[in-house]
């Protein structure tokens, strides 16, 4: 493999080429027998510091992120905004910037505004990489999804991928599109028309209502959390409709492929996208899809922050 | 510049590595608590042959692993591109085991450092021993092959190519060729 990587930061799925993904995933192979030895250590990244800048609650991400930085020997320090100076009214840029005055290199933020890590990225030195900003982008999660199904069904290009809930406020679903179209995979999008994003098609994806229909389809079925922090404005009549016309429950999945793959970035909310003995159940990924993504994030970060001055040529070391 | 020069053939190549064979099995009395761990490229391709080398003089059967050093190497911050990392395989506790460490040169000996670190973070082998199929001098560290196929004495200026079948697709050699002058530029540039 040829493939070099060249970017600074990581922003969004939409900035990679399709061989930087496919470069991305296999890095992530690698690192993810580090995970399953009695040493979970490898001195990769040692004496680098990566900052966790959370501005919104997360558990996986940031364990994730974390976990992954320790394995690789990096020291980690966490700041959320409610312990923080922003409180006391500091800006984004400006803590970032504080930060950045004491040598660390690299942030990983993530924040309720789209684009905020765009602005720490342009504006530092330091590495950033984003771990979600509002309704759009979450790349890292989309690598791992993308891993995952790499993993249990051996390929990407030619599957049928079908994205379903509240797709209007997810930056999962944003990122996932662009990485499926990258690859090779074709998307059909479903959920309420309230929360369908107007000219979401122009993706290149297919918009359907009809989950049934969806599920004798799909090789992989995606399941996105109904976000009812975001439902303030009235999207839906109530959240029991949703679960009753857009919820995956075993009856519904009598008509899947034998085969499909079943989905969930979590928090997974029980009863309203997938019933418990779904996201239970033998077709479930979603535990598979958290193991995943510390290797994921390992193999970002290794990509992100190994980088110096020249080249050793090989069998020469 | 001079022609590249061939040091061992095919054939030699297969001698050496069944003399090596014989003197692993000398040294332990037999393949009891005996393995084979081979360091990503060239080195996991001799590990495979020397175990089946010593299938075929003792009958037995030897588990090998294959290492990938690139997390463990001291440079990985002074290159520019990251070097892919690989997948490292080993799939038996190496505690208390005979572990013989097999790659394709030996030169300044930092392979074989990083490929110690990353050993021991497997488990705590009762020994580690190295075998390597040339060893060209200029050691950086205090480390010394227990089994050689052949020594070479090479000046900087000269590359030692390993070429194996199984990776290179074509006939097996080891060639010791001059280097190129952008080469050398290079490594004085990097050394300023």
């Amino acid at each position: 493999m040829t493939t070099e990587w060249t970017h600074k930061d990581l922003l969004d799925v939409k900035d990679l080429s399709r061989e930087e993904i496919e470069l991305v995933l296999e890095t992530a192979k690698s690192f993810k027998e580090v995970s399953a030895r009695d040493v979970k250590k490898v001195p990769a990244l040692r004496g680098k510091t990566v900052v966790m800048l959370f501005f919104e609650n997360s558990t996986r991400t940031r364990a994730s992120f974390e976990l992954a930085a320790k394995r690789l020997s990096a020291d980690t320090i966490n700041i959320s905004a409610g312990g923080s100076s922003l409180s006391k009214g500091e800006t984004v840029l400006d803590t970032a910037r504080n930060l950045e005055a004491m040598n660390i290199d690299a942030i990983v933020v993530r924040h309720p505004s789209s684009g905020v890590p765009d602005v720490l990225a342009r504006h530092l030195k330091a590495v950033v990489i984003n771990a979600g900003d509002g309704c759009r982008a979450h790349p890292t999660q989309a690598l791992l999804d993308l891993f995952t199904i790499k993993e249990k069904l051996g390929k990407i290009d030619g599957l049928k991928v079908g994205i379903v809930g509240d797709i209007l406020h997810s930056r999962v679903a944003r990122s996932n599109i662009w990485g499926f179209n990258k690859l090779g995979a074709r998307v059909t999008v479903c959920g309420p028309s309230t929360l369908m994003p107007p000219g979401v098609e122009k993706l290149g994806i297919k918009v359907t209502n009809d989950i049934d229909e969806l599920i004798r389809e799909s090789d992989v079925l995606m399941l996105l959390r109904l976000q009812k922090e975001r439902q303030e404005n009235q999207f839906l009549p109530s959240v029991r409709e949703y679960a009753k016309r857009f919820g995956v429950n075993q009856e519904r999945l009598k008509q899947a492929k034998k085969d499909i793959v079943i989905m969930h970035p979590g928090p997974t909310n029980r009863g309203v996208e997938l019933s418990a003995e779904v996201a239970d159940g033998e077709y479930s990924v979603i535990l598979d899809q958290v193991t995943n993504g510390v290797a994921v994030r390992m193999a970002v970060l290794y990509l992100l922050l190994g980088k110096g001055k020249s080249k050793v040529e090989e069998g020469n070391v | 510049m001079t022609m590249p020069s061939k040091i061992l053939d095919h054939d030699a190549i297969r001698r050496a590595v069944s003399r090596v064979a014989h003197e692993v099995l000398e040294k332990n009395k037999g393949t009891g608590g005996l393995c084979i761990v081979g360091i990503r490229t060239r080195g996991a391709v001799l590990a495979e042959r020397l175990k089946e080398c010593i299938r075929q003089i003792e009958g037995a059967e030897v588990p090998v692993g294959i290492l990938d050093i690139t997390l463990y190497r001291d440079d990985l911050t002074l290159i520019d591109t990251q070097p892919v990392v690989r997948e490292t395989s080993i799939h038996f506790d190496i505690t208390d085991k005979k572990v013989v460490l097999v790659d394709d040169v030996l030169f300044t000996g930092r392979t074989i450092r990083a490929a110690l670190d990353a050993l021991i973070d497997f488990g705590r082998p009762a020994n580690i021993q190295l075998a390597v199929l040339i060893d060209r001098g200029h050691r950086e560290l205090p480390i010394r092959a227990d089994y050689v196929g052949k020594n070479i004495p090479t000046s900087l200026n000269q590359n030692v190519k390993v070429v194996l079948e199984e990776v290179d697709s074509r006939a097996d050699e080891v060639v010791v060729e001059e280097r190129s002058k952008e080469a050398r530029d290079k490594d004085a540039e990097k050394k300023k």
